[in-house]
């Protein structure tokens, strides 16, 4: 099935709350009303002319303000593909950062589990009824989210310092002088 | 002890001057010690050379050279390791109960050197000939078990605790098919002593244990070869330091000097079970043919021992290792049965002709 | 295999849980240090003396946040970082990077640059399922095949080495070509190395370790994953396969110029035991490296002469305002890139979706009921570089 078709299949089914599609860019991609996301993967997957049982990727991105009022959004995009039909297709969800709950898609696809993890230990996206929502790749204790775009390296972490000491060298020559 | 044998040790005692206005009390501990001493220096060297020759043969095995760099095509390699190891620092971890932790590699090692008492390493040459000595063999390399065990419990260290469970497990259950194998030999022998066994075999191959009641006897090689790979640790029956699972088993926190006496017990424990192998089935210091008996008997019996040892370190570079379930098949329902049907064979064949 | 507790055990021998004589479980923290996790990959095992009741992974020892690297580079300047996700098979991640820029920048490179891509890529497989393979002999307790692995691997960095200077991390493939040409003598010299390596796969690997008895006991019927699993998990490359799926993204998705060659797909089918086992992971990647021959044949038979690299790709790399997924099949799977550019100077985001970081997930579920050795054999057969998940 062509993108066009499956767009028109969710939009069918789901009506506004595919909020907006986009089938012209080189990769065609439909957002979609965040508080809907699991119906709709749920959907994706089990409906037989559909059949995407499988998930590529899941990618959790800091949207780049582009006007100063505008208050920052955090956004996950899903790539999923059927191994039967052989096509694939991309949905994303859009969150203000204040509130960055968007509904986990683990029932659906198990292997999200891993990379909901990751998105929420790198991009601080919480997924809501995720079986056990706990860092993955940082240390459990550690502070921050690393790829907000406003993410500041912690100073210590449990006593040691973490920032590289980029200043050192010219201090010491200073001294020297 | 036999008058008509010659006794080394004795041999050298006397050599000692001044050695007759001991007591004999004196004597006999004089005489304990410089058998140990002699069986000590016998394996270490032994163990140097065998690490090496495992080294080289893995080498060749596996398309490349082995040791080339420290003297002659690296025939001091082991030595300088040797020199390494001795230079370590004696080291315990913390938590470690100590008294157990020292303990085990000596207790180990002591059970390694402990057989090779009662081999008949030449027609008249044997330290103590006893006249149970293949009993002798089975009962003291019972020993290593709990030796084992204390490494393994008291280094505080799971890893090592699974290495010593397994061993213990491994190593008594080889022992069934082991001893029966070697009921075979006694059956056919009537006796149970090294020497009586050897001096049965003389006159030819043919007259070898092994060839004997054909083919219940061949079996019961195969059995006890197999049985003591598993024995003493070597590939497919590495399990208790089967590194790739658990780390090194039970030498896991030893360094040092005591994993060297580890490490030299598992060679000595090498060569025992090839020479135990080559008195039993294969002819100890008997030459395969008459006209070959200028050849001194013991170097055919390290020979034939070699020759074991050679097998093992070949199957060793070459399988994969099992699985302890697996093990424990191989032992319970394979070798066990196959060892109590050599037994009735060979009663048969006996008592037949 | 069924869970087991404790809890029937005892019952089954007469005694209540309760009454006092239930065993407590022991747990086992198998690595960052161990010599089978292949690098600084944790299990935090729940086991029953030697039967794993749990087997939870615990990642991110060697976590670099190469995302986070991404977004400060340029595009070119990308290339390198990406060598490092999985060391073993540098080429492919290479490849897979410069595929998904090119996509969004929709450009052509030149032929010559496409088939020394497809070249450089298949004989980095073979590389990279030869570790594969020795690693299994060597987790299995057989050393002698790691050491066989390693003497034809060393050939192929030898050929890498003379074309980028590189032996382990490239930089070779780069955004609209490659770097350096194949030197003078290449075509001889690889097919040289193709046939005697062909011969080595039947007469050397295959009955030293494929078909050894020991080894088919060790790993036939362990570690079952069924085909509904491996997709659910996400599972990619020969994990996938072995489970009895065709799907390799050389085929069913043809990127650059695989379309062009006849190679078949390697499925598992579960000679030795189930479909899905580990040995069918395995065998799976022994025949994959026949059929890179195959396809290495082909490429190096058809390569014309020509430029290596896409004029349109000035100093500066100029990348489009858009977003793209892009993907290859590299030896441990599908890795892909979400690479999302506003037109800068370097990528605004790019998530690397390693193969092995959605292979690892199924562990948990699978390892239950085996034993502490089964566990290093499924670890090893689903064959994870810790710098892959880890990124």
């Amino acid at each position: 099935m062509t993108s066009e078709e499956i767009f028109a299949k969710l939009k069918e089914k789901f009506g506004d709350k595919i909020l907006e599609t986009d089938t012209e860019a080189v990769q065609p991609i439909a957002t979609v009303d965040p508080a809907s996301i699991a119906e709709v993967c749920e959907f994706l997957k089990n409906e037989p002319d559909l059949d995407f049982k499988f998930l590529n990727c899941l990618t959790g991105v800091h949207i780049n303000k582009v006007e100063e009022e505008e208050e920052e959004k955090l956004r996950v995009v899903y790539n999923m593909e059927s191994l039967v039909i052989k096509h694939k297709t991309a949905l994303d969800v859009i969150v203000p950062i204040s509130k960055p709950n968007v509904p986990s898609v683990t029932s659906v696809w198990k292997t999200a589990n891993w990379h909901e993890r990751e998105a929420y230990d790198l991009m601080g996206i919480v997924f809501d009824g995720h079986p056990d929502l706990t860092r993955i790749l940082c240390p459990e204790d550690w502070e921050g989210h690393p790829l907000r775009k406003d993410y500041v390296v912690q100073e210590f972490y449990q006593g040691m310092k973490v920032p590289y000491p980029e200043e050192e060298p010219k201090q010491e020559e200073k001294e020297e002088k | 002890m036999t008058e008509t044998l010659t006794n080394p040790v004795l041999t050298l005692l006397r050599l000692i001057p001044g050695v007759e206005t001991l007591s004999d009390g004196m004597q006999v501990l004089l005489s304990g010690f410089l058998a140990g001493v002699i069986l000590f220096a016998f394996i270490a060297v032994f163990a140097l050379y065998a690490v090496y020759l495992e080294r080289k043969v893995a080498g060749h095995v596996q398309d490349r050279l082995g040791p080339m760099e420290v003297g002659w095509h690296g025939l001091l390699q082991t030595i300088a390791d040797a020199i390494k190891l001795l230079n370590k620092e004696d080291f315990a971890p913390k938590d470690v109960d100590t008294k157990l932790f020292t303990l085990a590699p000596f207790l180990v090692f002591m059970t390694a050197l402990s057989v090779f008492v009662v081999f008949p390493y030449d027609s008249q040459v044997s330290i103590a000939n006893l006249n149970i000595g293949i009993f002798y063999v089975i009962a003291i390399s019972s020993i290593a078990v709990p030796a084992v065990i204390m490494a393994g419990w008291s280094s505080n260290n799971k890893w090592s605790l699974f290495g010593a469970m397994r061993s213990a497990a491994q190593i008594v259950s080889y022992e069934i098919p082991v001893g029966l194998s070697i009921i075979c030999v006694i059956m056919v022998v009537g006796h149970m002593g090294m020497q009586e066994i050897v001096e049965f075999q003389g006159g030819g191959f043919w007259k070898w244990v092994i060839f004997r009641s054909f083919p219940f006897n061949f079996i019961a090689f195969f059995i006890f070869f197999l049985g003591s790979l598993a024995e003493v640790n070597r590939t497919p029956f590495d399990l208790p330091e089967a590194e790739s699972e658990l780390v090194a088993g039970f030498m896991t926190e030893y360094s040092g000097m005591r994993w060297a006496f580890f490490f030299l017990a598992e060679y000595g424990n090498m060569l025992a079970v090839g020479l135990v192998g080559a008195a039993l089935f294969l002819g100890g210091w008997q030459p395969p043919f008459e006209f070959l008996s200028f050849v001194p008997g013991w170097l055919w019996f390290i020979l034939k021992a070699l020759v074991l040892i050679f097998v093992q370190i070949w199957l060793r570079w070459t399988l994969p290792r099992l699985r302890v379930d697996q093990l424990m098949y191989v032992c319970w329902k394979v070798l066990v049965p196959f060892a109590f049907v050599c037994i009735i064979g060979v009663g048969l064949w006996e008592v037949l002709t | 295999m069924p869970e087991i507790k404790t809890e029937d055990v005892y019952i089954e021998l007469g005694r209540h849980p309760k009454a006092g004589f239930a065993a407590e479980d022991l747990i086992l923290q198998m690595g960052p240090q161990h010599p089978s996790t292949h690098g600084v990959l944790r299990l935090e095992c729940v086991t029953d003396g030697e039967i794993i009741k749990k087997a939870v992974p615990k990642i991110g020892y060697l976590h670099r946040c190469f995302d986070k690297h991404a977004e400060n580079e340029n595009w070119q300047q990308v290339i390198p970082y990406t060598d490092r996700i999985d060391y073993l098979a540098s080429m492919n991640q290479n490849f897979s990077y410069a595929i998904t820029v090119e996509k969004l920048m929709d450009i052509e490179i030149p032929e010559r640059a496409e088939y020394i891509r497809v070249i450089v890529s298949e004989l980095q497989r073979i590389a990279s399922h030869l570790i594969a393979f020795g690693t299994y002999g060597l987790d299995m307790g057989a050393f002698t095949p790691f050491l066989y692995a390693f003497r034809d691997r060393e050939t192929i960095l030898d050929f890498f080495e003379k074309i980028c200077g590189g032996r382990l991390l490239y930089n070779y493939i780069w955004i609209g070509g490659v770097s350096h040409d194949l030197y003078d003598g290449f075509k001889e010299e690889c097919m040289k190395f193709l046939d005697y390596f062909e011969e080595k796969i039947h007469n050397e690997y295959n009955p030293l370790l494929s078909f050894n008895k020991i080894f088919i006991e060790r790993t036939a019927n362990v570690g079952i994953i069924t085909p509904e699993q491996a997709i659910d998990y996400g599972l990619t490359g020969p994990c996938l396969r072995g489970s009895g799926i065709d799907w390799d993204l050389r085929r069913d998705d043809p990127y650059s110029i695989y379309d062009r060659f006849d190679f078949e797909v390697i499925v598992g089918k579960g000679e030795k035991g189930t479909v899905g086992d580990s040995w069918d992971r395995y065998m799976v990647r022994i025949w994959e490296m026949v059929e890179s021959i195959r396809i290495i044949r082909q490429a190096l038979q058809q390569i014309p002469e020509g430029d290596i690299i896409s004029e349109k790709v000035g100093k500066v790399v100029k990348v489009p305002k858009g977003e793209v997924y892009g993907r290859t099949e590299t030896p441990r799977g599908e890795l892909g890139f979400y690479l999302i550019s506003e037109g800068g100077k370097g990528p605004a985001r790019l998530k690397s979706r390693s193969p092995c970081f959605s292979n690892l997930c199924v562990i948990e579920e699978m390892s239950q009921g085996y034993m502490l050795a089964d566990l290093v054999a499924i670890l090893a057969s689903i064959d994870i570089v810790l710098g892959c998940i880890d990124r």
